[in-house]
């Protein structure tokens, strides 16, 4: 068969562990973890469960775990270029004042 | 496994490289929809690193009960979901159809609270537009954050509308026992759609509601 039959007790207990970790999310957004002006480690740990529970849903609920190998490199390259457009994006806004540059036009 | 049985298109060896041709198109067209998504996040992360303190006074005025009640609504749909794929795979029909109106309930119910949402928004002015009001010094860019609001999750709730499409049409074929298990792969794919809808949000959720509750 094309992919087997997901055991009923592994999708609840996927879903409980959604639930947890959307509980967990939102109650830790309340304390200020630190991290500077953007709130770095605050944004670490909501990205960290994001990517946790989407994990969760690609692999299980989408059954890209029992998926052709070919699946998971069509998800890896979205993945990637997701990852090559935020990346990139953010080196450069990130980055802007680091160095002093004379030349440069003040805006 | 039933070697061409009415349900295999002519192009195709059999049920297997059928269903394998069919997940694998629609991954495809979900990498698409990543990049899609991709370019608001890219563009609200760029703007909320400049304007961190007005984003969060834009975040700060979501309604965070609705926004999480929401979220574990739209898990729960694609756990019934799952399960509805999971029945057809089993050739439950009764199962099929259960979950395919359960999950179609759960995502009406999500589109619900959104516009729950929005129109509280529209009451306090914060829509932006001529008639956006807030006070203070951050008005002009929580009236941006609020652009990136309404676009995010409008387009997702347009995603969640033709989802809802998806289901009632796979609902009407599951009442007319086109999905056996030996063919269910209309069902396997719409879910993929689904969950990727709900990934969608599972970052929609912490990127508007969440950035700026601990201030």
């Amino acid at each position: 068969m094309t992919h087997p039959t997901v055991p009923l007790r592994l999708y609840v207990g996927i879903f409980a562990a959604l639930i947890l970790l959307t509980g967990l999310t939102v109650g830790i957004a309340f304390f200020d973890l630190g991290g500077g002006r953007f709130h770095l480690a605050n944004a670490l740990a909501a990205i960290t469960i994001a990517v946790a529970k989407a994990l969760l849903v690609v692999l299980y609920f989408m059954h890209v775990r029992y998926s052709s190998r070919l699946t998971w490199i069509f998800v890896g390259a979205g993945v990637f270029w997701f990852a090559i457009l935020i990346v990139l994006t953010l080196a450069d806004y990130l980055s802007r004042g680091w160095f002093p540059n004379p030349g440069a036009w003040s805006s | 496994m039933s070697e061409h049985s009415s349900q295999v298109a002519h192009q195709f060896d059999d049920a297997t490289q059928q269903y394998e041709a069919s997940t694998l198109g629609m991954w495809a067209f979900l990498i698409t929809e990543i990049m899609f998504f991709g370019g608001l996040f890219a563009g609200f992360f760029v703007y909320i690193l400049g304007h961190s303190a007005a984003f969060a006074e834009g975040s700060r005025h979501l309604d965070l009960t609705l926004g999480t009640v929401n979220t574990l609504v739209l898990l729960g749909s694609s756990l019934t979901m799952a399960l509805a794929v999971r029945s057809a795979q089993q050739g439950n029909r009764q199962g099929q159809v259960l979950f395919l109106i359960l999950t179609m309930t759960l995502g009406l119910v999500f589109l619900g609270i959104k516009g729950l949402e929005y129109a509280h928004k529209f009451e306090q002015h914060l829509v932006p537009g001529p008639h956006f009001r807030l006070e203070g010094p951050h008005a002009q860019f929580a009236q941006l954050f609020f652009s990136f609001y309404f676009a995010m999750t409008g387009v997702h709730a347009l995603h969640m509308i033709v989802g809802v499409g998806l289901l009632a049409w796979l609902l009407v074929n599951a009442l007319r026992g086109k999905y056996s298990a030996e063919y269910f792969t209309p069902v396997e794919v719409s879910g993929l759609y689904w969950h990727f809808v709900d990934v969608v949000w599972i970052f929609l959720f912490p990127t508007l509601y969440l950035v700026a509750r601990h201030a």
